[in-house]
């Protein structure tokens, strides 16, 4: 195998390798769930995206004729990670809604929107029951800040 | 012509990812792909979407280099984050007021924004139009909603015309 394919694919290798650990030092060290959900969505793009350009540049490389079956895997990745980051986010704001029932009135009605400011921000027309669940989620976090 | 092939790009994507899949291009392959490429179509019929149609399937392409730079140069910047100190950044909650009107196109919209490190698309409320996303780190909440609109939503509407 040429020099320079073997440096390329090594490097490719090496940083979807890297990527994928960040990806997971992320998963570990963020606080809450929906920063924790943006880890496993970097490992998918880049991580798993270096190693499968590896692979197809050293199967091409080293077999005859072309190898392909990478590009669909990275297809198939690339069309499904956005799915299940948007139904494990759906289904968080779900269970927060269900499992804290707010006593404070929603930011959406009382609290004139924006808590501490940072949820919302543009506040334009959320949909009023996510809004009210972020509204739960918010005053959970700050429960838990209290807490500390 | 049209009859045999209600979706000509279901069709061809079809056949392009069956080829890919079998890795070799033995006739007897290519024919079964050929088959499928026929036969998928009428059996997916009710699941279409009313997609709107392409108008420029050149900007597609670029958009797509962006996209793939974009994810680049994010994954470094989360990376950094990810590393860095924690506790000072500072995740939102951000809504950005979306211009087009098709849920086809809304959602590639919101796949994007998902694939691109840093944010992660939540939901898009069809009657207001709205896309809902969390940021990873949005000091700016303001300058992200503009580069979201610039950067792809204003090209996926050249793109489809809607």
């Amino acid at each position: 195998m040429n020099v320079i394919i073997e440096f390329a694919v090594s490097v490719l290798i090496l940083l979807g390798a890297v990527f994928a650990l960040l990806g997971s030092i992320g998963l570990a060290r963020l606080p809450d769930f929906f920063t924790r959900l943006h880890g496993p969505t970097k490992a998918t793009t880049l991580g798993v995206g270096a190693m499968v350009l590896a692979s197809a540049i050293y199967f091409t490389a080293t077999q005859p004729g072309v190898s392909l079956h990478e590009i669909a895997v990275m297809v198939f990745l690339f069309i499904t990670a956005p799915v299940t980051a948007h139904l494990l986010a759906k289904a968080a704001l779900h269970r927060r809604g269900d499992r804290q029932p707010s006593p404070h009135p929603s930011p959406a009605s009382g609290r004139g929107g924006n808590g501490d400011g940072r949820l919302f921000r543009s506040g334009n027309d959320c949909p009023l029951s996510l809004r009210e669940r972020v509204g739960e989620r918010d005053e959970v976090t700050q429960r838990q800040e209290e807490v500390k | 012509m049209r009859r045999l092939f209600p979706r000509p790009a279901l069709s061809v994507a079809i056949f392009l990812l069956w080829a890919a899949l079998a890795n070799a291009a033995s006739l007897g392959m290519l024919l079964l792909g050929a088959v499928l490429a026929l036969a998928l179509p009428f059996v997916s019929k009710p699941f279409w979407p009313d997609a709107p149609r392409l108008a420029r399937p050149g900007t597609m392409l670029t958009l797509a280099a962006r996209v793939v730079l974009d994810i680049v140069i994010a994954n470094g910047a989360v990376a950094r984050r990810v590393i860095g100190p924690v506790a000072r950044l500072e995740p939102a909650f951000v809504e950005v007021p979306l211009d087009l009107r098709d849920p086809f196109v809304a959602t590639i919209l919101a796949s994007i924004v998902s694939l691109t490190p840093g944010t992660v698309s939540i939901d898009v409320d069809q009657e207001s139009w709205v896309l809902c996303l969390h940021a990873l780190d949005a000091p700016d909440p303001a300058a992200l909603i503009r580069e979201i609109k610039q950067r792809y939503e204003a090209p996926l509407k050249e793109i489809f015309t809607c």
